[in-house]
């Protein structure tokens, strides 16, 4: 990985009043996978189309190369996008899907003959050149998009919302299979997503994007156990949330005040003082359920009465209420033994580790 | 759908269509009477009358004129048919329908406007005089010049509403792909817009090329005497001259021009009828 292949510099779009990409300022860099993940509506789309040339900012520059990409139109730009949709040409075979992009940059014919084969073997398509675009499965068509944008081995490849198309288990061999091309490939990929595992399977890196704002960039690993923000724990599957004060700080270690509960023990990354109103996010698979009220090891043990208990296979779900206005979901693997199951209503300790929820500054 | 449903339909193309198209067919073979009636004979000398050069002049102007109008409705069409497919929702329905508000009014009439626009003293000289463009007034109406403007005018609607309906079904993004796949605008309108709505194309140049070969009413009224077209020579047998048979026998030649034409470029175009 090296240097910043693409830069946004303070870009601004606007649709009419509200603004799509609002101040947005990223650097991605050269052979890496980043992924922008955010809900429908965040700008995410908008600020693919911003890279494929597609739209033009309003405001602040997009780089790419080292070029400044404001008077560059989309079929020179050295960017190739896989559609949401995929967008195959329907009229043209496989093999005239994937050669179109070398036929119009004069490729010679036995370069593209030979370049086309081995597009189509990275995406296990060899064979399957003369069918059209609707013989083909769903799983096959997003192929053939990938192969038709990878073979130009362009300086980026763009990806919207790439499996978005395919069911459950045929989008989870993709994820596998299309960081795996990547890394074969070494090109850098720009994929935007509204899912999550997703993002977080694939990337080197992620962006959490909202309301046209890069509220996180950073490994899955930082956003996912060190969410910058509410929306960002939220938004990358954390639902469990306590607000309250703090009551001390020793060391990484702090104490928090919440009405109606114990003081809980957290480890803090700075920027907080006595008094300042801080939230805990937990995620739901790091609690532990026991009968017991005692801490056994762990720093924090809250009393919680089970509110709702979801038979979820290889996993139960519970639903904890720990006081008037705080309601947590706790996952509990399925391990087939007795004293891990609870029924309704029956008052359970909830217990974490200090090291385990991230402290958000409100 | 029930097959019995077909039977209305079916009685009445077989009572008024085919009928009189096969009674026309006889009438072709036969010859006229003194006094304009039908002599029943079965002769080809119809048919052999129209190898005359005279004839065929009139049959090649018939195809040049309704090929250039063709031409014209599609080079003229294509980029309105584009706007309208393009634009939002319901601007949509306004331009669809100030393409069809002509059709509200009498074709008859229509044609007549033209005249008026058209003629020495008419709009079209008024404004270029009036506007200094020209001292002495353009000559265009009784011209083929006149009789193209009249036709691609009446014919234009129906090249329109086809390529709209096939523009309107043209997926954005696979234009847009084709765009980022270095494309320029010249090669996604030849490789990936003009392929995809060619159904669109073949169907509007059949909607204005066939009507267009048998018009009578346009040449009629905005042509001078030596723009006259098959339709015209029809009318003139049925209805001047009194010579139903060799009328009827222009006319089967006129529908024979049509259907070989219509065969042949659909072959070109690669569709199976």
């Amino acid at each position: 990985m090296g240097g910043p292949i693409v830069e946004l510099r303070d870009v601004v779009k606007a649709y009419g009043v509200t603004r799509a990409v609002d101040h947005l300022s990223l650097e991605i860099r050269q052979g890496e996978f980043f992924s922008i993940l955010g809900p429908s509506g965040s700008g995410k789309t908008t600020l693919l189309r911003l890279l494929a040339g597609f739209e033009r900012p309003d405001r602040g520059e997009v780089w790419i190369e080292g070029r400044l990409m404001q008077e560059v139109p989309p079929n020179l730009r050295p960017v190739n996008l896989v559609f949401q949709h995929y967008a195959l040409f329907p009229h043209l075979t496989v093999f005239g899907n994937v050669a179109f992009g070398l036929e119009m940059r004069g490729v010679s014919r036995h370069e593209i003959v030979s370049r086309v084969a081995a597009a189509l073997e990275m995406v296990r398509l060899t064979g399957k050149q003369e069918r059209t675009p609707t013989q083909l499965s769903g799983g096959e068509q997003q192929r053939v998009a990938l192969a038709r944008a990878l073979v130009n081995r362009p300086a980026v490849v763009l990806l919207d919302e790439p499996l978005g198309a395919l069911d459950q288990q045929l989008r989870q061999e993709m994820q596998v299979e299309l960081k795996g091309i990547q890394e074969r490939v070494g090109l850098t990929f720009i994929c935007v997503t509204h899912h999550q595992g997703e993002a977080l399977t694939m990337s080197d890196r992620v962006a959490v994007m909202d309301q046209g704002r890069a509220l996180q960039v950073g490994s899955p690993r930082e956003v996912y156990d060190r969410p910058a923000s509410t929306f960002v724990a939220n938004f990358i599957g954390i639902s469990n949330f306590l607000t309250g004060s703090v009551d001390s700080v020793h060391g990484a270690r702090c104490t928090i005040r919440v009405p109606n509960l114990p003081e809980i023990v957290a480890r803090h990354r700075g920027g907080i003082g006595e008094g300042g109103r801080v939230s805990l996010a937990l995620r739901p698979e790091r609690l532990h359920l026991s009968r017991e009220a005692d801490l056994n090891g762990f720093d924090n043990a809250v009393p919680a009465r089970v509110a709702k208990a979801i038979y979820g296979g290889h996993e139960m779900q519970y639903q904890l209420r720990l006081s008037d206005d705080v309601l947590w979901t706790a996952r509990v693997p399925n391990d087939g033994t007795v004293e891990r199951r609870f029924a309704l209503d029956e008052t359970v300790f909830v217990r974490w580790n200090a090291d385990e929820g991230a402290i958000l500054v409100e | 759908m029930p097959d019995w449903l077909l039977a209305p339909t079916l009685l009445w193309m077989g009572v008024f269509f085919f009928a009189p198209l096969f009674l026309m067919l006889i009438i072709s073979f036969a010859s006229r009477g003194t006094y304009g009636g039908i002599e029943w004979t079965l002769s080809f000398a119809n048919y052999r009358a129209l190898a005359d050069t005279l004839y065929l002049q009139i049959y090649f102007r018939s195809l040049v004129f309704a090929t250039i109008t063709t031409a014209l409705c599609l080079l003229l069409g294509f980029p309105l048919a584009y706007h309208i497919a393009r634009a939002p929702a319901r601007w949509q329905g306004v331009w669809l329908i100030l393409v069809m508000i002509p059709f509200w009014t009498n074709f008859l009439v229509r044609t007549y406007a033209w005249i008026f626009i058209l003629r020495t003293e008419g709009l079209l000289n008024t404004v270029v005089m009036g506007l200094g463009l020209r001292q002495d007034p353009i000559e265009i109406l009784y011209t083929d010049a006149a009789v193209l403007i009249g036709l691609v005018y009446g014919y234009l609607p129906f090249m329109v509403l086809p390529l709209y309906a096939a523009i309107e079904r043209l997926d954005v993004s696979v234009v847009e792909a084709a765009w980022d796949l270095y494309a320029s605008g010249w090669s996604v309108f030849w490789r990936v817009v003009l392929p995809l709505v060619k159904p669109g194309v073949i169907a509007g140049c059949l909607l204005v090329f066939i009507p267009s070969l048998g018009a009578f009413i346009t040449p009629d009224l905005l042509g001078g005497a030596r723009s006259m077209m098959v339709g015209n020579l029809i009318q003139h047998e049925y209805l001047v001259i009194r010579d139903w048979p060799f009328g009827s026998a222009v006319a089967f030649v006129l529908m024979g021009m049509v259907m070989l034409g219509v065969v042949g470029y659909l072959k070109l175009s690669g569709r199976k009828m």
